[in-house]
């Protein structure tokens, strides 16, 4: 099935089968595609980890310390003797756990204030927007690593610490689009007809910012990716033993780069490829939603 | 008894000197080379500097910095710092003083050819003034080894050159005491004019070189001091200590010869490196480390107000095959008890493998463990461990007790905290399940050192009162021989390791100082903050 005009395409996404979908979006998309499945390979590793680890990523082992890749340790082991393939499976899991749930609530949470924001507008906006300034005036490390500081370190606060940096920014970006959809008639006619603020907010103007907000929500969980593994290799994200990509950095990269590269590589490889596969993904998404980009 | 303490400290000498295998030297014979004058020493320093005052600081961080800036009344040998109990004078002179009085009397004669920096002479008066502020500091004024001197009645000068301590009691801990390298000698006028507070952010010593500078986060500069007390001395025209908190910026600073040496230790690994880039333009010395971190539990909080569990905390830790394999890539090697290993009062093998969690049959000690907690009802139990974030090696013994403790059953998660709030945590919180806790000390001084482990210590954070162990130090403080002493040693570490399992000793550290090789004259020691002065290093270039 030849898919070459927006029409079809249009038509398409009403008569076909995902599958036929899938197989357009990977034609026109193929960077996209190709970030796609890396996504997709990591949701399945860290959905799986239990049955593809061939051990178990916590078990010290020191008489196979510093073990070179080989046929019983494909990726080879860390100082500790941990099978370091093992620990890279695992790392997906908490590397997609933190991301995602703070590219979520992140990004739910810039939803609601963005919106309503642009909404309400006048001096609730004023002010809102300049508390947002003050929060984007801090570059996100520097936020993420002033959360840990105060909060303390561990997965849920590492969580936190990448979730708050994560609301200004989303809710900046749905504001702009959420001002332009209160202009349009159709709020004017909900209000006219008594609606509540809430009921218009979130069934007339939400459903109007999807586009921006999910193509956010894709960069975000990459950039959290990449903040949970900084935050880990600087010492303050996830503890030892539990397997992160970030902290496998902070383990090895330092004392075995020269002697043992393998410890430093893989998960540096790993954070590379997550990064990479979730920010093609995202812009193909965005390519794909945007109406202008789309007509291109 | 008359002697006995003099012959106590005798027979103590000669034995531990023995038994450590080394002789003491005298400070001027150490070295064949004729020392050449001149240059910088730039060496490398991993924790910064809180404040300049000794009497206060117990880091590295002050020590290395800033002790070449001060004197001592005695010190190590620094030609022999290895031995516990080779001492020799400093700012006083002879030999250091035999007790008498039955060993409560201690009389120091001071040199008469000292001068402060500012210029200022040394006399009898600043010993005793520097000793009262460490032994009886005025209320509101820390002094953080006042505890070390609980046997001393009183200070005093009988006159101009002579510095005379009564004790309470003849104690063998009260001269290592004394030889503590942060007991800096201040000037009595700067204490009397500018007060007890001034030395924190200002420096006046006799020691071998001058204070220059300080860039904070940076660099300390010392440049030598002409007057220096021991003539000829010291060899370098000065030194800079540059801050450098990360060890791989320490390590590169010396294989490309920004530093020379870094005095507070590498781990193994960091040592091959420096050795298979460097060849013989690096030279590795290597010593037993009187360090050693510990499991300490919170016995305010449930289940380790249970001696069970405290018991099966301890014996689930495999010591023997931890020091083979974790010697390899962090800074612990040796299995010891409560005493640091290479001294006399230490337990031997036989003696330790009676002590729970010391057995050499994992498997059976484990097996224990797992029915003890199964006994108490903790089989399977959930708990916290407080770590300190400082990778070697703290960070790599947490991860290390942690697979230990999974082995019987246990599920742990380590917290990670910075110094200050692990500190935070331990002294003022004291909220943690179980911490990792360490006891580092200067010079080997058992019976004081072993404080750590009464519930009373103000270093002891497992909240706990156990007045049979204070009993059993009360006779180990007065114990008058060698054997009384090991006697009493043994019950006290049975009774705090084993039978109530109050603190858990994991691996004593093992110190590895990897150095140009040009850097001669300095000699490790069994702790990161002996042999500082830095008078006796010269450079081979």
């Amino acid at each position: 099935m030849a898919v070459t005009t927006e029409a079809e395409l249009e038509e398409l996404a009403t008569k076909a089968s995902w599958y036929d979908k899938l197989k357009v979006f990977m034609r026109q998309q193929p960077l996209g595609a190709i970030g796609g499945g890396i996504v997709l390979l990591m949701v399945l590793m860290a959905l799986f980890a239990d049955f593809l680890a061939p051990y178990d990523p916590e078990l010290n082992a020191f008489e196979f310390m510093l073990v070179a890749p080989s046929w019983e340790f494909i990726l080879g082991t860390d100082q500790f003797g941990r099978d370091l393939l093992s620990r890279i499976v695992y790392g997906a899991r908490t590397a997609l756990f933190v991301g995602f749930t703070s590219a979520f609530i992140g990004s739910f949470i810039g939803l609601v204030l963005g919106v309503g924001s642009a909404y309400f507008g006048g001096k609730i906006d004023l002010i809102f927007q300049r508390v947002m300034d003050i929060f984007m005036a801090f570059p996100l490390i520097i936020m993420a690593l002033a959360v840990v500081a105060i909060f303390g370190t561990g997965i849920q606060n590492v969580i936190i610490a990448i979730t708050i940096p994560f609301i200004p920014r989303c809710a900046r970006v749905v504001r702009s689009t959420a001002l332009s959809i209160r202009e349009i008639p159709y709020i004017d006619a909900a209000r006219a007809l008594g609606y509540s603020h809430i009921r218009i907010i979130l069934r007339h103007m939400v459903p109007n910012v999807m586009a921006p907000f999910l193509i956010m929500i894709t960069a975000f969980v990459g950039q959290a990716i990449l903040l949970e593994a900084s935050l880990s290799y600087l010492g303050l994200g996830v503890q030892e033993p539990t397997p992160a990509w970030g902290l496998m950095l902070q383990g090895g990269a330092e004392e075995y780069a020269e002697s043992a590269p393998w410890v430093a590589v893989w998960p540096g490889v790993a954070i590379s490829l997550a990064v990479f596969g979730f920010n093609l993904f995202g812009d193909a998404i965005r390519d794909v939603l945007d109406p202008r980009l789309r007509s291109q | 008894m008359k002697y006995a303490a003099l012959k106590y400290a005798t027979a103590f000498a000669v034995g531990t000197v023995m038994a450590v295998g080394m002789s003491a030297t005298p400070t001027k014979a150490a070295s064949d080379e004729k020392p050449k004058m001149g240059g910088v020493l730039n060496f490398v320093v991993g924790s910064k500097i809180p404040s300049y005052d000794g009497h206060v600081e117990t880091t590295f961080g002050m020590v290395h910095p800033i002790r070449p800036f001060y004197s001592l009344l005695i010190r190590v040998n620094p030609n022999n710092p290895s031995s516990p109990t080779d001492f020799v004078c400093d700012v006083c002179e002879g030999d250091v003083p035999a007790g008498a009085d039955g060993g409560k009397t201690f009389t120091f004669k001071i040199r008469k050819d000292i001068k402060f920096h500012d210029g200022t002479p040394l006399s009898a008066k600043d010993v005793v003034a520097t000793f009262k502020k460490i032994i009886f500091p005025p209320e509101g004024v820390a002094s953080s080894r006042k505890a070390f001197f609980k046997m001393v009645e009183s200070v005093e000068a009988t006159d101009d050159y002579t510095v005379e301590f009564k004790l309470k009691f003849a104690s063998g801990a009260f001269i290592p005491a004394v030889a503590t390298p942060f007991n800096f000698i201040y000037s009595k006028k700067d204490l009397d004019e500018k007060g007890y507070t001034w030395h924190r952010k200002n420096i006046n010593g006799t020691g071998p070189f001058r204070f220059v500078q300080h860039q904070p986060g940076s660099f300390v500069e010392g440049k030598k001091y002409e007057n220096y007390h021991f003539k000829g001395q010291p060899y370098l025209d000065g030194f800079k200590a540059i801050s450098a908190p990360k060890m791989a910026l320490r390590l590169q600073a010396i294989r490309g010869d920004r530093a020379a040496i870094e005095f507070r230790g590498f781990p193994p690994k960091a040592r091959d490196d420096l050795v298979k880039a460097l060849g013989d333009k690096v030279t590795v010395q290597e010593s037993d480390w009187n360090c050693v971190l510990m499991v300490t539990p919170n016995q305010k909080k449930k289940p380790f107000d249970d001696v069970r569990v405290r018991k099966a905390l301890t014996l689930a830790v495999d010591r023997w095959g931890g020091s083979k394999y974790l010697s390899k890539i962090a800074i612990v090697k040796t299995v010891g008890g409560v005493v640091f290993p290479q001294h006399p009062l230490a337990a031997n093998k036989d003696e330790l493998v009676k002590l729970a969690g010391y057995g050499t049959d994992i498997k059976a000690s484990r097996a224990e463990a797992r029915r003890l907690l199964k006994e108490a009802g903790q089989e399977g139990m959930s708990f916290t461990l407080n770590n300190r974030g400082v990778d070697q090696p703290y960070k790599v013994v947490g991860t290390w007790l942690i697979d230990q403790w999974k082995k019987v059953g246990m599920n742990v998660t380590q917290q990670v905290n910075p110094s200050p709030v692990f500190y935070d945590i331990l002294r003022k919180k004291k909220n943690f399940d179980v911490s990792i806790d360490f006891n580092c000390q200067s010079v080997i001084n058992p019976i004081a050192d072993v404080t750590k482990f009464l519930g009373s210590a103000g270093n002891n954070y497992g909240q706990y009162d156990d007045p049979v162990l204070e009993g059993i130090y009360d006779k180990l403080s007065r114990a008058e021989s060698v054997e009384e002493q090991r006697k009493y040693m043994r019950e006290y570490e049975t009774r705090a390791l084993s039978d109530q399992a109050h603190l858990g000793v994991t691996l004593w550290w093992y110190k590895i100082n990897p150095h140009r090789s040009y850097v001669k004259g300095w000699k490790i020691a069994p702790s990161h903050y002996l042999n500082q002065s830095l008078d006796n290093i010269w450079l081979d270039k």
